[in-house]
C-alpha cells in the first residue's frame, strides 16, 4: 500500500501484461499410473470468460480443483498473478469457487450464507450488511434474505451461491458445472444472465461445462478437453469455423465425417479422394500429404443442394433419404458420396423446398467448409 | 378424459375417488401390530407401572395390622395413643403371630427404624398371654411402647401409599417436623447418584473425543469404509458378559496389558486397571463405542466433501470451517450419539459390578442389591424410579436442545 509511486506503476503494468493464471507443464494423477492431466500448459487472460470444455472424465474438475487449491499438481506449476501458488493453502488464494451442487450451507439463511466470506474476513457488520444487500440485489435475490437454502428453487439457490462468489470481490472466480442440475430453459437464461454478470463486474472466470452449446454462449474462449489434454483453445467462432482435429471438429456442433485418403497436398489445399466416392477440394489441416488417411468435416448447415451447388467446387448427385421438418430448417439425410449418411440442414426460407424422399438432387459445397482433419488415432 | 370429469362432476373428483375402506381392512394395519403392541403392553409397560406402584405401595403392611391402621385414624403423634389402639395392635399381633407373618411387619418397620424389628417380634411372641390393660402389659414387654415414636412410624406406615422409599432414593426422610436429610452416614444415594451421572458423562466424552475420528475416516473414505465399519460393529456380536470377561482377562494385574507393559519395561510394579474407575472407565467406553460411532458417521456421511470446501475457498481457515460449517451440520448425530452412550450408560450394571471397586457401583448395582440381597423391593423400586426419572428429564433436554437448533436439512 504504501510502496513508491513508481514501484505501484510497475506492478500494475507487469500485472495488465502477465496472465492471472499461467499451467505451466502441470500434470496430475490420482493414483500415480494414470495421468489424468497431461501436461497442461494455459494461460487465462484478466478479465476474460474461459470454459473449459469436454466429455465427461477428462479431467476438468481436477484442473479447477488444482486451481483452487484442493488438488495438488503431480508435476508443472501453476501461476497466479505470476506467482506459483502450489505452497499457498486454498483459503489464502482469494478464488471464488461456484460448485455443482451450489454447496450452500443448510444451516444458514442466505444472508448468512454470502455473508461468509465476509465475515471470516473480519469486517464489520455494517459493511459487511451493505456487501450482502448490494450481492443480493445483484442477483436478483432482494428480500430472500432470511430464508434457508431448503426454502428456495434450484435457480435461486445457484443465484445465491454466485452471489456468495462474488461478494468478497475476488480477482478469480471459478465454476464447475453450475447449471447442471437446472432445466434446460433455466439453464438458457442462468447462462446469459451469468455472462452479463461477469461482463458487468470484470471478474476473470473460469467455467467447466461438458456442454458445447452452453460454452459457446457464454464464452470469450473455449479450452477444448478430451483424455487430460486441451486439444484446442480458441474463440467459440474460430473453434467452430476451424476445428483443428477431428475430436474437436465432432465435438462442437455436428458435423459430417468422411474417411478418406489424401492424393495431393499443396500448401493450405488438399484433394482427398473419399472411400468409395470420388476426390474432394478440401482445406488442409495439419500435416498431411499423399497416402495419408484423414476425416472430412463438413458441417450439415454448409452443404446447399440445387441450383446454386453449381457454383461450388465440389459437386455431387445425391438421392433425398429422410427428411425432418423442423420449423426453421429442415433437415434432409441423402445417400451420396459414397456414403448414405450425410446429412444437411436446409433453413426454412421458402417455405416448400419442392425436396422429397426419393428425390434426386445435386448437393455442394465450397472448399474452404470442408476440413481435411488427420484421422483420430482412436 | 374431459366428459369423464364432467361426469364425476370437476371439484367432486377427489370425493368420488376417496374409496370407502371396509372395517376389516382398516384393522389389518391394527392387527399386524397387535401382537407386538400386547408383549410390549405386557413385557414392558406394565413391569414399569408395577416397579412404580412397589416405590409408594404399602398394602401389605396394612393388610397385615388391619386393626391397628383403623385404631390409629385418628391419632395425631402428640401423645401416647388411646388404649384402643394398643388393644387393636394386640389383636393384630396375635393373629399375625399364629399365621407366621409377622416377620413381614417387623422387617418393614426396621426398614424405617433398625431395632423394631427385634422390638416387633419379642413384643408378638408375648402377646399371646399379655391381660389387659395392654397399654401397661406393652410397656412391661419393652419400654419403648412406652414413647410415641413406635407409635408415630406405625401411624405412618398405615397410610396406604407411603413416601419413605422414595425419600430415601435421594436420601431424604419424614419426621415429625415434615421432611429433612437423613443423617450424613446413612445419606448415600446422592453421591450414587452423582457417581452414575459422573461415570457415564466421562464415558460419553470418551467415546465422542474417540469415535468421531474413526467416523470420521469411516465417512471421509469410501474404500475403507466397509472393513472400518464391521470393526465398530463386530463387539456387537458378542454378548455384553463376554466383553466384560474379556476385560477382566486383559486388566487384572497378571492380566494381558499389565504383563505387556511390564515385559516391554515400560512399568516396574502392575497398573491397578481393575476394581477401579480406570477399568470401568475403560471397559464401558470400549462397549458402548459403536453407539457413538455409528450415529456420527450416519450424519458425516450426510455432509457433502464440497460444503467443507466451499467454507475453504471463501477465505475460512479449517478451523472456522470446522467450528461454523462443519460441526453445526453433524450436530444432530453428535447429540444422537451422546444420548444414545448417556441412556444405556446410566443403566449400566454389569460390566461396573465385575470390573469396578466397590465405590465405582452405579445406581443399577444398588437396585439389584436391594432386590436381590436385602430384599427390600420398595428401595429398589424407588431406586429404579430415580433412574427413570433421570433419563426421562435427559430425553426432555435433548428434545428442547433439538427443538432450539432446528431441523438441520441434510
Ligand atoms: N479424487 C479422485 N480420485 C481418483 N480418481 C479421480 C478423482 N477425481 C477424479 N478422478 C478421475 O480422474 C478423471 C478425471 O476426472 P474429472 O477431473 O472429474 O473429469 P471431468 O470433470 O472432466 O468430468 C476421471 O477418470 C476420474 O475418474
Ligand atoms: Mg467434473
Amino acid at each position: 500500500m504504501n510502496s513508491p509511486l513508481h514501484v505501484r506503476e510497475f506492478e500494475k503494468r507487469r500485472s495488465e501484461a502477465s496472465p492471472l493464471v499461467r499451467f505451466m507443464g502441470v500434470q496430475k494423477s490420482y493414483d500415480g499410473t494414470v495421468l489424468v492431466v497431461k501436461g497442461l500448459d494455459l494461460d487465462v487472460t484478466r478479465g476474460e470468460f474461459l470454459t473449459l470444455l469436454g466429455p465427461s472424465g477428462s479431467g476438468k474438475t481436477t484442473c479447477l480443483m488444482m486451481l483452487a487449491g484442493f488438488e495438488l499438481p503431480t508435476a508443472g506449476e501453476i501461476l497466479l498473478d505470476g506467482r506459483p501458488i502450489s505452497r499457498l493453502p486454498p483459503n489464502r488464494r482469494g478464488i471464488g469457487v461456484v460448485f455443482q451442487n451450489y454447496a450452500l450451507f443448510p444451516h444458514m439463511t442466505v444472508a448468512e450464507n454470502v455473508a461468509f466470506p465476509l465475515s471470516v474476513r473480519r469486517m464489520s457488520r455494517d459493511v459487511i450488511a451493505t456487501h450482502v444487500r448490494r450481492a443480493l440485489d445483484m442477483v436478483q435475490l432482494k428480500g430472500f434474505d432470511q430464508r434457508k437454502p431448503a426454502q428456495l428453487s434450484g435457480g435461486q439457490q445457484q443465484r445465491v451461491a454466485v452471489a456468495r462468489a462474488l461478494v468478497f470481490e475476488p480477482e478469480l472466480v471459478l465454476m464447475d458445472e453450475p447449471l447442471g442440475a437446472l432445466d434446460k430453459q433455466l439453464r438458457e437464461q442462468m447462462q446469459l444472465e451469468i455472462k452479463h454478470l461477469q461482463q458487468r463486474v470484470g471478474v476473470t472466470l473460469v467455467y467447466v461445462t461438458h456442454d458445447q452449446a452452453e460454452a459457446l454462449t457464454m464464452s470469450d474462449r473455449i479450452a477444448v478437453f478430451d483424455r487430460g489434454e486441451v486439444q484446442q483453445l480458441a474463440t467459440p467462432t474460430e473453434l467452430y469455423e476451424a476445428p483443428r482435429n477431428a475430436f474437436v471438429a465432432g465435438f462442437i456442433g455436428e458435423n459430417n465425417r468422411l474417411p478418406g485418403t489424401v492424393i495431393s497436398a499443396d500448401g493450405e489445399w488438399c484433394t482427398v479422394k473419399l472411400e468409395d466416392g470420388p476426390v474432394v477440394e478440401a482445406v488442409r489441416v495439419g500435416e498431411h500429404g499423399p497416402g495419408d488417411g484423414v476425416i472430412l468435416s463438413l458441417r450439415p448447415e454448409r452443404i446447399s443442394p440445387l441450383a446454386d451447388a453449381g457454383r461450388h467446387a465440389n459437386r455431387f448427385p445425391a438421392i433425398v433419404e429422410e427428411l425432418i421438418y423442423l420449423g426453421d430448417h429442415l433437415r434432409v439425410r441423402v445417400s451420396g458420396v459414397g456414403r448414405s449418411d450425410l446429412v444437411m440442414k436446409i433453413p426454412n426460407q421458402a417455405g416448400d423446398l419442392a425436396l422429397r424422399v426419393g428425390s434426386s438432387v445435386h448437393c455442394g459445397w465450397r472448399r474452404e467448409d470442408v476440413r481435411a482433419l488427420k484421422d483420430d488415432p482412436r | 378424459m374431459t366428459s369423464q370429469a364432467a361426469i364425476l362432476g370437476g371439484a367432486d373428483l377427489s370425493g368420488a375417488l376417496r374409496v370407502r375402506k371396509p372395517l376389516r381392512a382398516r384393522l389389518g394395519p391394527a392387527l399386524l401390530v397387535a401382537p407386538l403392541l400386547a408383549f410390549l403392553v405386557v413385557g414392558y409397560v406394565l413391569p414399569i407401572l408395577g416397579v412404580l406402584w412397589r416405590s409408594v405401595d404399602n398394602t401389605e403392611f396394612r393388610t397385615e395390622l388391619p386393626r391397628t391402621v383403623k385404631a390409629l385414624a385418628s391419632f395425631d403423634g402428640g401423645d401416647l395413643p388411646p388404649e384402643s389402639a394398643y388393644e387393636a395392635l394386640h389383636q393384630d399381633l396375635v393373629d399375625a403371630q399364629n399365621a407366621r407373618s409377622v416377620g413381614i411387619v417387623a422387617r418393614r418397620l426396621n426398614l424405617v427404624t433398625t431395632g423394631y424389628r427385634s422390638l416387633i417380634l419379642s413384643t408378638a411372641a408375648k402377646a399371646q398371654a399379655m391381660r389387659p390393660p395392654y397399654r401397661e402389659a406393652f410397656a412391661a414387654a419393652d419400654p419403648r411402647w412406652g414413647e410415641t415414636a413406635i407409635w408415630v412410624s406405625l401411624r405412618r406406615l398405615s397410610r396406604p401409599v407411603v413416601p419413605d422409599f422414595l425419600l430415601v432414593a435421594i436420601d431424604l426422610e419424614e419426621s415429625e417436623n415434615g421432611i429433612r436429610h437423613v443423617d450424613p452416614d446413612r445419606a448415600i444415594y446422592l453421591d450414587v447418584l452423582w457417581r452414575t451421572f459422573e461415570i457415564s458423562l466421562l464415558v460419553c466424552g470418551l467415546c465422542l473425543v474417540l469415535g468421531a475420528p474413526l467416523a470420521f475416516l469411516i465417512a471421509a473414505k469410501p474404500r475403507w469404509s466397509n472393513v472400518l465399519l464391521t470393526f465398530v460393529l463386530l463387539p456387537f456380536w458378542m454378548s455384553l458378559l463376554a466383553r466384560t470377561a474379556a476385560w477382566v482377562a486383559l486388566l487384572q494385574s497378571q492380566g494381558l496389558v499389565n504383563k505387556a507393559l511390564l515385559e516391554l519395561g515400560l512399568i516396574a510394579q502392575p497398573l491397578a486397571l481393575m476394581f477401579n474407575r480406570a477399568g470401568v472407565l475403560i471397559a464401558m467406553t470400549h462397549i458402548l463405542l459403536p453407539y457413538m460411532v455409528l450415529p456420527l458417521y450416519a450424519s458425516m456421511r450426510a455432509v457433502p466433501i464440497e460444503l467443507v470446501r466451499a467454507g475453504i475457498s471463501l477465505g475460512a481457515s479449517p478451523l472456522t470451517v470446522l467450528s461454523r460449517v462443519y460441526l453445526p451440520l453433524i450436530l444432530p448425530g453428535i447429540t444422537a450419539g451422546a444420548m444414545l452412550v448417556m441412556i444405556l450408560a446410566l443403566g449400566y450394571y454389569i460390566t461396573p459390578a465385575l470390573v469396578g471397586g466397590t465405590q465405582d457401583q452405579m445406581l443399577s448395582y444398588f437396585v439389584a442389591f436391594n432386590a436381590s440381597q436385602v430384599l427390600n423391593w420398595g428401595l429398589a423400586s424407588a431406586l429404579a424410579v430415580l433412574l427413570l426419572l433421570v433419563l426421562a428429564l435427559l430425553f426432555a433436554l435433548y428434545r428442547l436442545l433439538a427443538r432450539v437448533a432446528g431441523p438441520v436439512p441434510a
